[in-house]
């Protein structure tokens, strides 16, 4: 497991998470999550031989509905939190070139 | 007309059935905490929002069908505090993030129709630690709420709004959720009685997501049967809801002053070693005495993967957090940065502009824990020792019908404290956290008080669907002591 988590390692974890930091926050993390790390650290003192991964407190296979259509959220609640939109769609900014 | 202070110091309860009688009127009822909530709120930062207006309609909608001779729900008439990460579609739900900021859900949770179908009054909507996350409501993008007990202090978290809320008296009844001892913790900062039911035995319909396997909703209140009224009214299978379980939901306050004769208490002596301090221990030595007059049987338990419980959590809860948090991307809800260079630019400033350190902490820490060449180091093996856990526990049950713990290592911190050493905040929750993992019921009650005054709790944890037995059990020791008569003395 990680000895040391720098700062190098908190910006590409971030860049994962799509998460943009400040250089200050970047250092202040770096320390933090090596310390968190370091304390999880202990789980490899259990012997989990043969155990069986607990994903969930209770145990549930899929659990599935009738093939049948139910009432949709109307266009106008779904939209009316958008941050951008002409009362149709979402506005999202232009990501490929107009060439 | 009852005096103001006089209705506000009465508890859930109480209040229910005075309403149900025509001792008093909601009206009368809502008005007095309103006014408290004006009074206090100033110095405590509870809550988030209160819409005195509509507020006091729903009051009366509630007196005028008591004058009409309808039918009353359970919690007719009385003013509930709801955690802002509770879904209701007449209300903002910001989850104290800036994310949220302006958010308004289009659909009500589950838990928040029950109140409104049991005839609450929804009095206001609690601050909280951003997202669920934290231990001490410092981490609320908004404000910081304080403990009404010592306003230097924190009142816990994350639900330390609604905590302080009913600790203040600016609500009898509260509702929180409890994702690793959110509810349970700030309960025992406040001196009140919180309930993380099991897991499943609440519907998570409408709650905003933080960690899935572990969050629950549950009720906070001055005394154990406020808690059981409140449960009782959310309690129940939600079709809406693939993890909430179809189980009948017991009569709780028909059974709750039944003593249970011969009560087994367990105890793990792990829990009472290095950290712990000594006005808690004591408090909680104090507490077993009480139980052993009533004729308890104190059993030994071991639970050996229990010092593991933190480390479990903080992996398991951050990898769902990293997960669940993914949705907030700027595009159909919440923040989006103003200036960016290209869409993955737009997401990650989105998100780094409106997120707090503690949600990016943990995200950070999930993203790590999920990635390719660490899942099985990190992820899966929490997964096994969390089985272990429950298996020390359904072990433990198979002796005993309670647990008895100390709810946190001291009481309430001072704020600003632990802000900057998030291992040892984290480490706050260590008597908590793995009844999440396990997805077992706990309750906080309070239990004593600390030398400079402030609030001490004791906590029980029962088997799955063991509600009814915590209950009665805590109300055993509510019966032969008055802790929960208490209150914070803010002018």
């Amino acid at each position: 497991m990680a000895e040391q988590f720098t700062s190098e390692d908190v910006r590409k974890v971030a860049s994962l998470a799509r998460l943009r930091l400040e250089d200050a926050e970047l250092e202040t993390f770096a320390g933090q999550m090596t310390d968190i790390l370091k304390y999880v650290e202990m789980l490899e003192e259990v012997d989990t031989e043969g155990v069986e991964p607990m994903a969930h407190a209770v145990e549930r296979s899929n659990v599935l509905r009738e093939d049948e259509p139910t009432q949709m959220l109307p266009r106008e609640a779904a939209l009316a939190n958008a941050p951008k939109t002409d009362g149709k769609f979402f506005l999202v900014p232009q990501i490929i070139d107009a060439e | 007309m009852a005096q103001a202070d006089q209705i506000i110091a009465k508890s859930a309860d109480e209040l229910a059935r005075l309403i149900a009688d025509g001792g008093l009127s909601s009206t009368e009822v809502t008005t007095a905490f309103l006014d408290r909530i004006d009074a206090v709120d100033s110095q405590v930062e509870a809550f988030l929002h209160v819409d005195r207006e509509d507020a006091l309609k729903q009051a009366g909608e509630v007196d005028n069908k008591r004058s009409a001779g309808e039918a009353l729900g359970p919690l007719a008439g009385v003013p509930i505090a709801v955690k802002d990460v509770l879904c209701d579609e007449t209300k903002a739900c910001t989850c104290a993030s800036r994310m949220l900021e302006n958010f308004r859900p289009p659909y009500s949770s589950h838990v928040v129709n029950r109140l409104k179908a049991a005839d609450a009054v929804l009095i206001g909507r609690t601050n909280m630690d951003e997202f669920a996350m934290g231990s001490s409501t410092e981490n609320s993008g908004f404000q910081k709420t304080k403990n009404p007990w010592s306003l230097d202090s924190t009142p816990g978290g994350s639900s330390g709004g609604s905590a302080a809320a009913v600790a203040a008296s600016m609500a009898p009844l509260a509702l929180g959720t409890d994702t690793g001892g959110s509810i349970r913790q700030p309960a025992g900062f406040c001196g009140i009685v919180g309930l993380k039911p099991t897991y499943g035995r609440v519907s998570r319909y409408g709650l905003v997501a933080f960690a899935s396997s572990l969050d629950q909703v549950g009720p906070m209140s001055h005394d154990v049967s406020g808690s059981a009224r409140l449960l009782q009214a959310i309690a129940g299978h939600d079709p809406l809801d693939s993890t909430s379980l179809p189980e009948p939901v017991p009569d709780y306050l028909s059974t709750i002053d039944q003593p249970i004769d011969g009560l087994r208490i367990g105890i793990c002596r792990e829990h009472y070693g290095e950290g712990l301090s000594p006005e808690v221990d004591r408090a909680v030595q104090a507490a077993v005495d009480t139980y052993i007059e009533q004729g308890a049987e104190v059993v030994d338990v071991e639970l050996p993967h229990s010092k593991y419980s933190v480390a479990t959590y903080y992996i398991i809860a951050p990898s769902e957090a990293s997960s669940n948090l993914a949705r907030y991307d700027g595009i159909h809800y919440g923040y989006r940065a103003e200036k960016f260079d290209d869409m993955i630019d737009l997401y990650a400033r989105s998100r780094g502009e409106s997120f707090g350190a503690e949600v990016k902490r943990r995200i950070m820490l999930g993203t790590y824990a999920l990635s390719a060449g660490y899942s099985d180091q990190y992820y899966n093996k929490a997964l096994k020792v969390r089985r272990l856990i429950r298996r020390d526990f359904d072990d433990a049950f198979s002796k005993v019908d309670v647990i008895l713990s100390p709810v946190t290592p001291s009481p309430a911190f001072k704020i600003g404290e632990l802000a900057d050493d998030p291992l040892a905040m984290y480490l706050s929750d260590i008597y908590t956290i793995s009844a999440n993992l396990a997805g077992i019921p706990g309750i906080s009650i309070p239990a004593g008080q600390s030398e400079s005054g402030l609030p001490i709790g004791l906590q029980l944890l029962g088997p799955t669907f063991g509600e009814e037995t915590l209950f009665r059990a805590a109300r055993m020791f509510e019966q032969r002591t008055d802790w929960h008569k208490q209150r914070a003395a803010l002018a």
